[in-house]
């Protein structure tokens, strides 16, 4: 297996600036998902690392070799499209040892492997048959079981699981965690998909307009998010954010807007960054806003709102209030009964209270 | 509801049997012509211009195949417009193949105006065409050769040729090339190994159209060609009509003979003609 960098990374499409300075590295053995909305520009930096997109500036080492000018079949790396892209006039056996049979590679070690192959992803009943005798997720997994045969450097994944329905989704997402642990592979994964990249990274390259805006593990990215991009994007549901300003009181920092006015405790809001006047966003996430519940040291006072839809999950129910004029999500345990239009007290845990700076949308709090 | 299904179905087969009559009419039209050229072919010497409308004529006979066949150089003239045809087809399929993948695949300044060129050259009538092509012939001192032929009629149909191609490379996903540029090809054996294969449908029409094109062309050969033994069976057919007589019974077992390759072309090519063939390549 190996290492990846990316240097500097720069990519225009004629005057279309899509990648802006990407730096990061990828470690030996490692999972790292990339994940973004759609333009971002994640398929490109993994199209750029496979060879199949010209880089503009910048430099991408695998193994501490630069393969900028290197061709894609010469960069020992493997990737999954999101489109499956299997030769559909090649069988299923043809097409998991064509890069092999391209190698000239001994005829006993290339069924060995496809057959490894085959079995670890249960694809041996369907050898035979031809890409368009097999369902959606089959094909998925002959694209990946191309991809392992060749034992590969570097695993690239573009966006695999996004044309799968849901419980296929799932399915293979488990897969691909199993795979991961069998093979201790080095591998790149792109997604649009925030799941998927909390449950099977290692660590997490969160990117938007070009930019890397925060390199880090799942828990790192969900709880610290450095700004308002990434508090937004991790997390579902989404975090609420209320828009305030800041004021002194003595020496504590109160948060306050039409609506709602509280305390910002030390713990969360340092006192270097507690500036009078100072516009602020607080992001608070939906499990983090208690309702109806007795709050306690580490809670803000009581605040009223107004419960206006609830969507039952299951397990959890979505609650929709109303503060004043700002609309707040809760989640909560199932069955909440009360009736849409009822008054309800909530508090916000401020132990996973987030505070953002408004103009530079950079994160402040602890 | 009975009553209505059986006024559907009646309605459905009245317009059955239009289709079929019209069809049938249509294919009518398209054989007599040949049924004739047979029975003229078949037809002894001195009931030529009989009236008779039977398929076999009495007395039938394949004298005039024979003739044909031993006292002309008919089967020389076969032989000549065999070689200049599968040159042509082959020669032009390749370079039109080539030519349209990366008129498809690559982005490189003209693309655009180049694909408009090659289509406004189909615009030129035929005719025009004649004397530019006899005088680069004769300058390349290429005329009365199979070689002159050859490279005449390739250029000429590879318009189309590119045309029909690149509008198929272009429904053929590119991921299926950069996955096998992945796995170890370079491009041009991405094209051989992924991109041909898969195009054998629009390579058949292509080849198709030249073989059609080249083996029916009498006015380059007529211009390029002066020597009999050189002459395709176009202009060898020609040889038959004398300025007193014409050979019809000869003149039309020539016809029915230079069918015969058209026919087992069309026939071979008709597997290949198969739609789908990228079925369950990318998600659909």
């Amino acid at each position: 297996m190996a290492t990846v960098q990316f240097k500097k990374i720069v990519k225009k499409f004629g005057d279309n600036l899509v990648l802006n300075g990407v730096d990061v590295e990828i470690k030996d053995h490692e999972f790292v998902v990339i994940v973004g909305p759609s333009g971002c520009g994640k398929t490109t930096l993994l199209r750029m690392l496979a060879g199949l997109e010209e880089i503009t500036d910048g430099e991408i080492f695998i193994d501490n070799l630069l393969v900028n000018e290197l061709h894609p079949s010469k960069r020992e790396i493997a990737m999954v499209f999101q489109d499956y892209a299997l030769y559909p006039h090649m069988t299923v056996e043809q097409n998991m040892n064509f890069a092999l049979r391209l190698r000239k590679m001994d005829k006993a070690e290339i069924a060995g492997r496809v057959k490894e192959a085959a079995n670890i992803l249960q694809l041996n009943k369907f050898l035979e048959r031809m890409p368009k005798q097999l369902s959606g997720g089959q094909r998925q997994r002959v694209a990946i079981g191309r991809a392992i045969v060749r034992k590969p450097k570097v695993f690239l994944f573009d966006e695999p699981l996004s044309n799968l329905d849901a419980k296929l989704r799932e399915e293979m997402r488990v897969e691909i965690a199993k795979l991961y642990q069998r093979l201790n592979a080095t591998i790149l994964y792109v997604t649009h998909d925030q799941v998927e990249a909390m449950t099977l990274a290692g660590r997490i390259v969160i990117m938007n307009h070009g930019i890397v805006q925060q390199v880090g593990s799942p828990i790192e990215v969900y709880r610290k998010p450095v700004n308002l991009f990434v508090a937004g994007f991790i997390g579902s549901p989404t975090m609420n954010f209320l828009s305030g300003r800041l004021k002194l009181e003595n020496g504590t920092a109160v948060f306050f807007n039409k609506f709602i006015t509280m305390p910002i405790p030390a713990f969360v809001l340092p006192q270097s960054e507690a500036q009078d006047g100072r516009e602020v966003v607080l992001g608070v996430r939906p499990d983090d806003v208690l309702v109806e519940r007795p709050g306690g040291e580490k809670c803000s006072g009581k605040i009223e709102g107004v419960l206006e839809v609830c969507e039952l999950l299951g397990h959890r129910e979505n609650l929709y209030l109303k503060v004043g004029g700002q609309r707040v999500l809760a989640t909560v345990e199932a069955f909440f009964n009360r009736s849409p239009g009822s008054a309800v007290s909530l508090c916000f845990n401020y132990q996973n209270m987030h505070v953002f700076d408004k103009a530079t949308e950079q994160r402040i709090s602890e | 509801m009975k009553k209505q299904l059986s006024a559907a179905a009646k309605r459905k087969r009245l317009q059955h049997f239009f289709i079929h009559a019209g069809i049938i009419l249509f294919a009518g039209a398209c054989v007599y012509p040949l049924l004739r050229i047979l029975t003229v072919s078949l037809r002894p010497g001195d009931k030529l211009f009989s009236t008779d409308l039977s398929l076999i004529p009495a007395g039938a006979t394949f004298v005039s195949y024979a003739r044909l066949l031993g006292d002309t150089m008919f089967l020389r003239w076969l032989w000549n417009s065999l070689i200049i045809t599968l040159a042509t087809s082959f020669i032009g399929v390749s370079l039109a193949s080539t030519a349209a993948y990366a008129f498809s695949r690559f982005r490189f300044p003209g693309k655009k105006a180049g694909m408009i060129l090659l289509l406004s050259s189909q615009m030129i009538p035929a005719g025009m065409l004649i004397l530019p092509l006899f005088l680069m012939i004769m300058k390349l001192k290429l005329m009365n050769t199979y070689l002159g032929m050859i490279i005449a009629y390739s250029v000429s149909s590879l318009p189309f040729s590119i045309w029909i191609l690149k509008g198929y490379y272009d429904t053929i996903p590119r991921s299926l090339e950069e996955a096998a540029l992945v796995d170890g090809t370079s491009q041009v054996g991405a094209f051989w190994r992924i991109i041909l294969p898969l195009s054998t449908p629009a390579l058949s029409i292509a080849f198709l159209f030249n073989f059609t094109t080249a083996w029916n062309e009498y006015l380059v050969a007529r211009v390029v060609l002066f020597s009999s033994k050189q002459y395709t069976w176009t202009l060898g057919l020609f040889e038959l009509q004398g300025q007193y007589i014409t050979q019809w019974g000869m003149f039309a077992a020539g016809s029915m003979l230079v069918t015969i390759p058209v026919l087992c072309v069309f026939l071979y090519s008709s597997k290949w003609l198969i739609s789908g063939l990228t079925l369950g390549s990318v998600k659909g």
